[in-house]
């Protein structure tokens, strides 16, 4: 193989700081999915200049540092039925919101649970979870058993459904 | 014929959400197991091997452009939206979730002020006095503010910057049919 082919060194270490220009061109590359070809990373490294294998690397790298949290499919829930889209907001004590937050984070139907600051007076809630259903009954089914796992802790909490989907598109990041 | 919502009420459903139950329906029941299982089972663990569609072909016993050919067909009738990877918030670059009050009235021009936004990746209308959420996502925390600072300017007004502090889902994907 020729020197253009050898991985380098960076592929191996993560650079200091995080992500390097390689890593961000890689994710330009693979936000809208990856190409449905017999040798996606090869279409991936050529575009990058960079040899395949130090793609697949990278993408691994990423991955076991947190910064890529899977790779797969990644369904269209609202196409399959889940019409149902529940943002739950609430205000619990912020010293165990992030012991509350594990917990909630951690029931199989929460798809996202996010520590946020509160916006006082406006808006007192500072653990996010988002629940997904296929009715506004079962979403509600769902919020009752966080509520019933926070017990005393829950100090308020609302439910806000998404009535329209205005725009959606895989992350950017700016260069 | 699923039961709606509406029978509740002693609504008739109208004809259009009749249609969309019957098709939503049709839609899942019409997948196939190949393509239930490529939706299901491969939301996360998709190979980083040379030729990954031929190792997923291989698990499932199809063939690689069975495999290729299916997701190609997914993704056109918008069932899957990509195959590939799913960045975690807030690691690469800066983001933020805000929200912002708008009336009724204005809610078309203000959507479409926020849209016209590159750094908006996510803009849904939701059913709150804060009824616009939206996603801001740029290189740095500096350029996010200016976005923010913008439209509190250009709209007059009440706007919430509510940045993750911390997250506590390691998102394994969702189950779809189990």
């Amino acid at each position: 193989m020729s020197t253009a082919a050898r991985v380098s060194k960076d592929a191996l270490e993560p650079a200091k700081g995080g992500l390097d220009a390689v890593d961000r061109g890689l994710i330009a590359a693979t936000q809208a999915g990856l190409p449905l070809s017999p040798r996606p990373y090869h279409v991936l490294a050529a575009g990058l200049g960079v040899p395949a294998e130090e793609v697949m690397q990278r993408l691994q790298r990423m991955q076991a540092a947190g910064v890529i949290r899977r790779i797969g499919a990644v369904p269209n829930h609202y196409a399959l039925g889940y019409r149902a889209n529940g943002m739950s907001v609430w205000d619990v004590p912020d010293e165990s919101v992030n012991e509350l937050g594990r917990r909630v984070g951690a029931l199989d139907f929460v798809s996202h649970c996010y520590h946020r600051p509160r916006h006082l007076p406006l808006w007192p809630y500072n653990l996010f979870a988002m629940v997904h259903g296929k009715s506004r009954e079962e979403v509600e089914d769902k919020v009752a058993r966080i509520a019933g796992l926070l017990g005393d802790a829950n100090h308020g909490h609302t439910v806000l459904y998404s009535t329209r989907i205005l725009k959606k598109m895989g992350l950017r990041i700016g260069t | 014929m699923p039961q709606t919502n509406n029978k509740s009420q002693g609504l008739p459903p109208s004809s259009v959400e009749v249609k969309r139950l019957v098709t939503d329906t049709d839609r899942v029941s019409q997948l196939s197991e190949l393509e239930k299982r490529l939706l299901n089972d491969y939301q996360r663990g998709f190979p980083l091997s040379p030729t990954p569609y031929a190792e997923i072909a291989r698990e499932l016993g199809a063939s690689e452009s069975e495999v290729l050919a299916c997701l190609h067909a997914l993704q056109e009738r918008g069932m899957v939206g990509r195959v590939g990877p799913v960045f975690a918030p807030g690691r690469a670059g800066a983001s933020t979730l805000a929200a912002i009050a708008v009336p009724a009235e204005r809610l078309p021009s203000v959507a479409r002020l926020i849209n016209g936004y590159d750094e908006v990746n996510h803009n849904y209308e939701r059913e709150h006095e804060f009824n616009l959420w939206f996603v801001v996502t740029a290189g740095s925390r500096g350029r996010v503010g200016e976005v923010l600072d913008e439209i509190r300017a250009a709209t007059g007004l009440q706007l919430l910057d509510l940045p993750m502090e911390a997250h506590y889902h390691i998102d394994l994907g969702f189950p779809l049919w189990c």
